[in-house]
């Protein structure tokens, strides 16, 4: 039986604890609510990228800037994967890296070389495990994201892709679903697939009841595609970006909600096991009084 | 005489959203304008700044390069970055001329050219547009 004072110092200790934890949590939600409204930010300017770039695509033809074509060997293949720059939250981390990981072996099976790019010092530390390379990697970042890491991150990638370095670049994030589930999103960046190439039919049969009014390009639609094509790539990333530290934030919240929830049983299981032993401890020295008193009298 | 929605957005804000009589935007061929009711258009923009006017009084955008999206009576504008004259740091863009204008005369190896030059013309239209302001 432990004696009265470990029990109690126990306690302490996990009080402490769950103090940490608590606290924790409480930053992570102020993190969110700011990461959630750069989301909020973010999201007229993605939306109007989406549609002015839909619109346009309609006009030329799929193959007209390099990002947009496919390459015809496919041998090299660069992940770029988003993650968080520290732990505490729960299995986010390991969801990102272990999906980016499985994207890796396929693409290896297929026979290609994979590389990673890296942002987030978690995705670093994994890759440097791993079998794979890193050809690019930014730690510590994830505390300060702006559109210039983006746009590093994207220009990377896209100077590779045209200079053929590589055929293929994939993107791994957590996304931002809601605050209770954030999973990983596998997105495949180069080749471009034009946004609203899929909905282009369902939009034009609304189209043909009205009339559209025609656009005026300046310069012309393939000039004005090469501008927007390594932008739209860059806000993509970005997103994943937003998206991932949102994301981080929501994960810690509901890890060091975990955690304090734990503390309070533990916390609740120690102090029964406080109050035993007292008992115990109590009972025995009336024994021994009770026994001392007897033998007194004989 | 009518009025347009004019609307400038970065990826962290919107930084202008307003009702205006005139916009004149830094098109990579040539500054154009548009006035209410303007033929849907779509232009890619340079490093420059933008000017429009509303209720009769002149303001000046910085914008980053971009481009402009006129439809239906709305001109948005999609930049990298955009800042209101007022809120331009003057010093931080002298500073950082100075720096760009360092970087192009030293000519180190590994000089990235094309962006040092973005970098000073960012930072001489920045001071522009703080003078049109003065």
């Amino acid at each position: 039986m432990p004696s009265l004072k470990d029990v109690k110092m126990k306690i302490v200790g996990v009080g402490k604890t769950k103090q940490i934890t608590k606290a924790m949590n409480m930053v992570a939600s102020a993190k969110l609510r700011g990461a959630q409204a750069r989301i909020e930010r973010f999201r007229p300017y993605a939306a109007k990228y989406h549609d002015v770039l839909a619109e346009l695509s309609r006009k030329v033809e799929g193959n007209a800037h390099p990002l947009l074509s496919e390459h015809d060997e496919k041998k090299n293949c660069a992940i770029v994967m988003i993650t968080s720059d520290r732990g505490l939250c729960g299995s986010f981390n390991g969801n990102i890296i272990s999906a980016a990981m499985k994207l890796a072996k396929e693409k290896a099976e297929a026979g290609m070389q994979v590389s990673f790019s890296c942002v987030g010092r978690k995705g670093r530390d994994a890759v440097r495990a791993s079998v794979y390379e890193a050809f690019s990697a930014h730690a510590d970042r994830m505390g300060s994201i702006d559109f210039g890491l983006a746009s590093t991150v994207a220009q990377e990638v896209i100077n590779g892709y045209e200079a053929m370095a590589y055929d293929e670049v994939w993107l791994v994030y957590g996304e931002f679903v809601s605050m209770g589930h954030q999973p990983p999103r596998t997105l495949c960046l180069l080749p471009l697939s034009t946004p609203g190439a899929d909905e282009a039919g369902e939009e034009e049969a609304q189209a043909s009841g009205e009339a559209r009014c025609e656009y005026v390009y300046e310069p012309e639609e393939e000039k004005l595609l090469a501008e927007l094509l390594p932008s739209y790539v860059k806000v993509q990333v970005y997103r994943g970006l937003l998206d991932t530290s949102a994301s981080e934030h929501a994960a810690r919240m509901a890890a060091m909600d975990n955690a304090t929830r734990n503390c309070n049983e533990m916390i609740g299981m120690l102090t029964l096991l406080y109050n035993k032993t007292r008992q115990a401890s109590i009972t025995s020295e009336l024994i021994d009084i009770v026994g001392g008193a007897e033998a007194l009298n004989g | 005489m009518g009025t347009l929605q004019l609307e400038v957005v970065t990826p962290d804000k919107t930084v202008v959203s307003a009702q205006v009589e005139m916009v004149v935007c830094p098109g990579v061929e040539g500054e154009f304008g548009v006035l209410p009711q303007h033929v849907s258009l779509l232009s890619a923009l340079k490093i420059g700044a933008l000017r429009y006017r509303a209720e009769g009084k002149d303001e000046y955008v910085f914008i980053s390069g971009g481009f402009a999206d006129v439809n239906n009576n709305v001109l948005s504008v999609l930049a990298e970055s955009a800042e209101q004259a007022a809120d331009i740091d003057a010093a931080r863009a002298q500073a950082a001329r100075e720096r760009a204008e360092k970087r192009l005369a030293e000519k180190q190896e590994g000089l990235d050219q094309v962006r040092a030059e973005a970098a000073l013309q960012r930072a001489m239209t920045r001071l522009q547009v703080v003078q049109f302001l003065g």
